[in-house]
């Protein structure tokens, strides 16, 4: 018996995330195609101001500011992540014994809370009574001021939040590797290539799928960076690790202004999704 | 040979401890007195609890653990049972448009949060949801992604299976629940693992629509406690508080290691 060629139940079984979707998303979508061209604080009725939004958007320094500082976040970031992780990686796809203990040891930052993170991290990195700044002193280093110097603070967060995430692409990139077949390496021995040529020449190559999607995905999360500065800093010193949605966060719940809020969300948005349209173009154009 | 097998062990160990460490100091640190802690060794003069006797007088912490608990379960629950109706639809029934649907679902899911965000919480202000579970809990039930994940698995079920069913005469959600699911643990161990991390350490949308102390979660709760000046720069305390909120998650993880590291590489996302 077949199944029936046309069946009703199929609707029926999608309905609910599509009912979903209308109320939870495309609703809200539409709302704030009208919210940007209101100034309202949530209490007293919206009031229509035309482009202002806009206009404010593009003469708003501190907005500029947070794009910059969510951009140096991930000019350190990515780079440095994509670094470690090839590194523990490579380290990991070697013959070794308990490979399961090392994953899972790597991993283990990945999955617990950012809040978590930021609070131990807050300790590490204290000027005066930091573990870091400690050990520094230990072996006779200066002090470091992590978080309280404009110029430190948002590398040390990029730091931090590598730290945290690294262990899910070192997966990415053992899993990559993995898929690497042995006869390339083989071929490579016979024409006599040192360590180095292979890794070069064969191993970084046939990766370059999973850099780019290591790079895509770091960029996603990069872009969503709040809680970390919000707890760290509050966005400071002198406004340095106020990340693009901290700002938007705080235009809307400190300010109550939602319709410039939704107005630098739209925005962002618009400019997460080009970048991200930016990098699959390129993913495409990959050979393979 | 041999030097590089050690150099290789001694490398992969220093990454142990570099990624290992700071939580098993931070244990440890929440048991010391309040003076030892900014010390690199772990073992302090003496140990005690009232790191912890302070976070449990100072803030419900355990009716926010509750609140956690039902609102991350309430998701994971509906996100299992409607992503997999509509990927057992998308995979097994045919229906006009299937295909399109399923392309309209992956560009759903490109959608960035960040331009809902806002109008989102006005939605929620017009429901009245705010200060309610209702907001916490009813955004999040549905995932494109879990659809996906479904749709993809189900594929490799049995036809026979399916037809057998038809034929004893059951419909189409009895052959999901009682036929398909109980043949798609690893699938539904991968969404709920997924789905139950993520919403458990969201905190973003909590501390939008949350204001009372009694409906926050746990990382909502934390956070207050820790940049609200209610710790009063106590370390410890908030250390503790911290590792309270860490250690569900890190039970799980012990037990399910190797599930959390599957699904989390294979779905590319991370929380």
């Amino acid at each position: 018996m077949k199944v029936k060629s046309k069946n009703p139940a199929g609707y029926g079984l999608v309905a609910p995330y599509w009912i979903h979707f209308a109320l939870f998303m495309a609703y809200p979508l539409i709302f704030s195609l009208i919210l940007v061209f209101h100034k309202w604080d949530v209490y007293t009725p919206m009031q229509w101001v035309g482009l202002g939004n806009f206009i404010r958007l593009f003469k708003d320094d501190l907005f500029f500011q947070s794009l910059l500082n969510t951009l140096l976040f991930l000019v350190i970031h990515i780079p440095l992540q994509l670094v470690v992780a090839l590194l523990f990686a490579v380290l990991l796809n070697e013959k070794i014994r308990a490979r399961g203990f090392f994953r899972a040891a790597y991993f283990m930052p990945v999955v617990i809370s950012g809040v978590v993170i930021s609070i131990l991290w807050q300790q590490l990195y204290s000027q005066e009574n930091g573990v870091l700044n400690l050990l520094l002193t230990h072996i006779g280093l200066p002090k470091v001021p992590w978080l309280t110097s404009p110029e430190w603070a948002m590398p040390s967060i990029a730091l931090m939040a590598t730290w945290k995430n690294v262990g899910l692409y070192i997966v990415l990139f053992l899993a990559g590797l993995q898929t690497i077949p042995g006869y390339l390496y083989e071929a490579a021995d016979i024409d006599g290539a040192s360590a180095w040529q292979k890794f070069r020449s064969v191993t970084l190559p046939m990766l370059n799928p999973t850099v780019l999607l290591v790079m895509i995905l770091s960029t996603i999360g990069g872009f969503s960076l709040f809680i970390e500065p919000y707890m760290l800093t509050g966005g400071g010193p002198m406004n340095r690790t106020l990340s693009a949605m901290l700002y938007i966060y705080k235009q809307a719940f400190y300010f109550n202004r939602m319709g410039y809020a939704a107005t630098l969300g739209f925005f962002f948005a618009l400019l997460i999704l080009g970048v991200v349209l930016v990098q699959r173009k390129i993913v495409e154009q990959e050979p393979e | 040979m041999i030097l590089k097998r050690i150099a290789l062990y001694g490398l992969l160990m220093l990454g142990t401890v570099l990624f290992v460490y700071p939580f098993v100091w931070m244990i440890f640190a929440t048991l010391k007195p309040e003076m030892e802690i900014p010390m690199f060794g772990l073992w302090p003069s003496r140990f005690t609890l009232q790191h912890y006797q302070q976070v449990f007088a100072k803030i419900p912490i355990g009716r926010a653990f509750l609140n956690s608990i039902v609102v991350s379960g309430s998701i994971t629950a509906s996100v299992l049972i409607f992503s997999s109706m509509a990927g057992y639809a998308l995979s097994r029934l045919q229906f006009r448009g299937k295909n399109l649907m399923f392309m309209l679902i992956l560009f759903t899911m490109m959608i960035p949060f960040q331009l809902t965000i806002i109008p989102l919480y006005v939605l929620m202000v017009k429901l009245h949801w705010t200060d309610t579970y209702l907001a916490l809990i009813v955004p999040g039930m549905m995932s494109g992604f879990g659809i996906l994940l479904f749709r993809q698995f189900f594929q490799t079920v049995p036809q026979a299976l399916l037809d057998a069913a038809r034929v004893d005469g059951l419909n189409d959600l009895q052959i999901l629940f009682r036929i398909v699911w109980p043949l798609s643990r690893p699938v539904l161990i991968t969404v709920g693992i997924l789905t139950f991390m993520n919403s458990w350490n969201e905190v973003l949308w909590p501390l939008i629509v949350v204001r009372k102390a009694e409906l926050m979660t746990m990382p909502q709760l934390v956070t207050i406690f820790a940049v609200g000046g209610m710790a009063e720069a106590q370390l410890g305390v908030k250390l503790a508080a911290a590792f309270l909120l860490a250690l569900p998650v890190v039970v799980a993880y012990g037990i399910f290691q190797r599930y959390f590291i599957e699904s989390m590489a294979s779905s590319g996302l991370k929380g």
